[in-house]
């Protein structure tokens, strides 16, 4: 799908090719793409969608509902309830009479054929799924389809095998479920974030109440769908749908023995502060500003497919994005150069596109923010580049961008923004590379990018992050824990590590 | 009676009151005994410890603690004066931890453990000492001799967990792909921990050992109802090998204390062990400011303490250990 060329693209910003200069790799403008869409017929939307509570369809008490869109073209796709106390209270109750009867009670084998059932569905739904999230979100389908989908599936799966192995799990500590877990999950892996909550919790014997973001919920109301046909206990699992007002209804629930957030800093600590007292439990998956560490003696194309991947995948919607680039001085301007290249190949627009790289911003309000941040960094000096691609005229979009000449306390270098915007700093020797990485308050996770095995171990020990990515970006699976270190939250998810976020030990 | 006493009264300084209230009586013991014999005691000051040293608190404050008299049990009046340690204490206690920890933490596992059993020998051989400290402040001498000799034995217990906790929390992730995946536990860095009035020795003990055992460097705010007791403790931390800052115990009370080190951002986790549940809502409200680690207990009973499963523990340990996954592609 590409080709070796040596005649400089007519888009290409800078002057002809001086003496010396290595040839360029030049995509993209040779070839249009003809439009590959994956088709939605298959796909039915339901008009409207109510809260999933103690295993029925339930109409708000709220009486409310709330549109949910396509933000690649600003259409509405379904309207969906709007949960209020009321509805919280009552999903709750729902919640805590299926732990009481049924689900606490029930064998670990007998909850994992439950649990497995879920991830079977999800992986006979996975067309289905891959489609409503890509339309609902935005994200390229070829992300949905090949990660989202897939993962959440494995999951379930993973979790499903430890729900009758929880004995071995903790060195001899017997484990105990905590009850009725309370779930708010974010925009930027609907599906994803909605099975690293589930799985777990019902693996260890929790009910739970999810709320999905108000942007995004119509995959977690299919996977309430998955739910009822797998024939869960009523109440084992609730989707209620809303705003923050329903997670803060949620999260303030008397009832709910333990609070599982993935989401902003600034919304974690809020529920941290409103827990205080409380006694009840708290998992905290929050932001980040990772660095993404590149050697001089690293494979530097690879690396450079490792930065893109770090940055442009989902838009930059993730919490854990590769979205400060510690390049060492001396291949700084090859990098940059190199990454310049790459960028202008992205093929940004329609997510149901199996060619498209980069889809849609997930809503105008992170769009806005985007282009905030964006403004503050050309004001604060650095220098912008932007992949000149295309924009569709309606939607959400922002083209895959980078900074570059940007000081270490300017707001982009410092903030997190969630989109495909990188900035890219220098170093001299690792100690710099690893204190201008660990300079921040987030610790979620970080890449680093050399030849010599002995470096990357002696950085892997010396990074505050959570997740280390070794000469790789983004790699996800449910065996390997996943959170952060300071700010970036506390527990974690997958793994055997993350079990203790659902249970009760004793000693 | 030949000294005279003089009280201060002011609101910073307060008595505590542990056990027998009687009236001092050492020296005049010793001059009952005839003047021939009569020596003058050399009476210790209690000081807090902080990076390796012993120190007053910066404010010049102290509050005043009582004991039994004991007889033949060392040079101590029956009531001392220990230093009330204020924010500024914290803060410096703060800095010294945090100056320790990377050098703890890059230890090896090995050394840590044998700094550790290196401890439980020099409080061995400080049995009497530490045990008649609990005494003055109350505990019957068989209580106090139990608690000493279980405050030793955890002393060991984590000694020689330093290097095996790694392997019981520690994984190898089977991905699915061709990466090589694991993750390993590390240290958080400074811990601040309200140790339990009672038992003022193994609750110190009980909750700083593990902290430390973890590569954590500690800020401990002793029990105001016995501080000698710690003090005693601190100096078998300082002649242990242990580095100076790994381990710090201020004196003073907790409310006053403890809700600074809950807001220092350079402090990462809380460990609260304390009965007045405004101070926990306190602490797991402050901490939220810069996503720490609180965690708050209701003080268990002497007995719970004193049992090895419900008393100490890998959970005491992995409490304040963070776990780092690293991923690395495996091809050729």
């Amino acid at each position: 799908m590409s080709r070796q060329m040596t005649k400089a693209p007519p888009s290409a910003p800078e002057g002809p090719r001086e003496a010396g200069e290595e040839p360029r790799l030049v995509f993209g403008d040779a070839w249009d793409y003809a439009p590959a869409p994956e088709s939605p017929d298959h796909v039915t939307i339901a008009p409207r969608y109510d809260l999933f509570i103690g295993g029925a369809w339930r109409a708000p008490r709220s009486g409310r509902y709330f549109d949910t869109i396509d933000p690649a073209s600003e259409a509405k796709l379904s309207e969906v309830a709007e949960a209020n106390a009321a509805d919280v209270d009552d999903a709750v109750r729902a919640a805590r009479a299926a732990y009481e009867t049924t689900w606490s009670k029930m064998k670990g084998s007998e909850r994992a054929k439950y649990i497995f059932r879920v991830a079977r569905a999800i992986q006979e739904k996975a067309r289905e799924l891959a489609i409503v999230e890509s339309m609902d979100g935005g994200k390229p389908i070829k992300e949905s389809r090949d990660v989202d989908v897939p993962l959440a599936a494995a999951h379930f799966f993973y979790h499903a095998g430890w729900a009758d192995k929880l004995d071995y799990a903790f060195h001899g500590r017997r484990p105990r479920p905590l009850g009725v877990a309370g779930q708010i999950i974010p925009w930027n892996f609907p599906l994803l974030m909605a099975a690293w909550k589930i799985a777990p919790a019902l693996a260890c014997g929790n009910t739970v109440v999810l709320k999905p973001a108000e942007t995004t919920p119509l995959t977690a109301l299919l996977l309430a769908r998955i739910v009822e046909e797998a024939e869960l206990p009523p109440g084992v699992v609730n989707v209620v749908t809303g705003a923050g007002e329903t997670g803060a209804a949620l999260a303030g629930h008397p009832g709910v023995d333990k609070i599982a957030f993935t989401g902003s800093t600034e919304i974690g600590k809020r529920i941290q502060k409103a827990l205080a007292g409380t006694r009840k439990r708290l998992t905290l998956e929050l932001g980040g500003k990772a660095a993404n560490i590149v050697f001089a003696d690293a494979p530097i194309d690879q690396a450079v497919e490792g930065i893109v991947n770090g940055i442009y995948f989902n838009q930059g919607h993730v919490c854990c994005a590769g979205s400060r680039l510690l390049v060492e001085e001396s291949v700084h301007d090859l990098v940059v150069r190199k990454l310049r290249d790459r960028v202008a190949t992205l093929r940004l627009g329609d997510p149901l596109d199996k060619n498209t790289d980069v889809g849609a911003i997930n809503s105008k309000a992170q769009l806005d923010k985007i282009r905030q941040l964006v403004e503050a960094g050309e004001a604060e000096g650095g220098e912008r580049y932007s992949s000149s691609c295309a924009l569709p005229q309606k939607g959400y979009w922002f083209p895959p961008t980078f900074f570059t000449g940007v000081s270490q306390s300017s707001r982009i270098a410092r903030e997190e923004v969630f989109g495909p915007v990188l900035t890219v700093l220098t170093f001299r020797t690792p100690d710099e590379a690893l204190e201008k990485a660990n300079n921040t308050m987030y610790g979620l996770s970080a890449g680093v990018w050399t030849d010599k095995g002995a470096k990357i171990f002696w950085m892997a020990q010396r990074l505050k992050a959570g997740v280390v990515w070794g000469n790789t970006y983004n790699k996800f699976d449910p065996s390997s824990p996943f959170g952060g270190y300071k700010e970036s939250g506390f527990g974690r998810e997958g793994g055997r590590q993350g079990l203790s976020a659902y249970v009760e030990l004793d000693g | 009676m030949t000294t005279t006493r003089t009280k201060t009264k002011t609101d910073d300084v307060a008595i505590i009151s542990s056990a027998a209230d009687a009236p001092s009586a050492a020296l005049a013991r010793d001059g009952d005994d005839g003047a021939a014999r009569a020596r003058l005691r050399v009476n210790k000051a209690y000081k807090m410890y902080v990076g390796g040293a012993f120190v007053r608190s910066e404010s010049g404050r102290y509050f005043q603690v009582k004991g039994a008299a004991l007889e033949g049990a060392g040079a101590d009046p029956d009531v001392v004066n220990v230093p009330r340690g204020s924010r500024k204490d914290a803060r410096d206690a703060v800095l010294a931890a945090k100056s320790a920890w990377g050098g703890w933490a890059g230890r090896t596992a090995y050394n840590r453990g044998q700094i550790l059993y290196r401890l439980a020998e020099v409080m061995e051989s400080r049995r009497p000492e530490l045990a008649a400290s609990l005494e003055r402040a109350g505990a019957s001498p068989g209580d106090a001799a139990a608690e000493v000799d279980a405050s030793i034995d955890r002393a060991v217990f984590y000694a020689g967990f330093c290097d095996k906790f790694h392997a019981l929390v520690a994984s190898s992730n089977p991905v699915s792909g061709p990466h090589f995946g694991f993750s390993v536990p590390e240290s958080m860095g400074v811990v601040a921990i309200c140790a339990p009035e009672r038992p003022a020795l193994l609750g110190l003990v009980s909750t700083i050992l593990p902290v430390i055992a973890g590569g954590n460097a500690a800020v401990a705010i002793a029990s105001a109802e016995d501080p000698r007791t710690a003090v005693v403790f601190c100096e078998c931390l300082a002649t242990s090998d242990l580095p100076g800052g790994v381990a710090n115990v201020l004196t003073g009370r907790a409310g006053e204390i403890a809700p600074p080190l809950a807001k220092h951002r350079e402090v990462a986790a809380i460990d609260a062990w304390t009965a007045d549940e405004a101070l926990r809502s306190a602490l797991e409200r402050d901490g939220s400011e810069s996503v720490k680690r609180v965690k708050t207990h209701a003080p268990p009973t002497l007995e719970a303490w004193l049992d090895e499963r419900s008393g100490q523990g890998l959970g005491f340990i992995e409490r304040f250990l963070e776990t780092k996954t690293v991923w690395h592609p495996v091809g050729l």
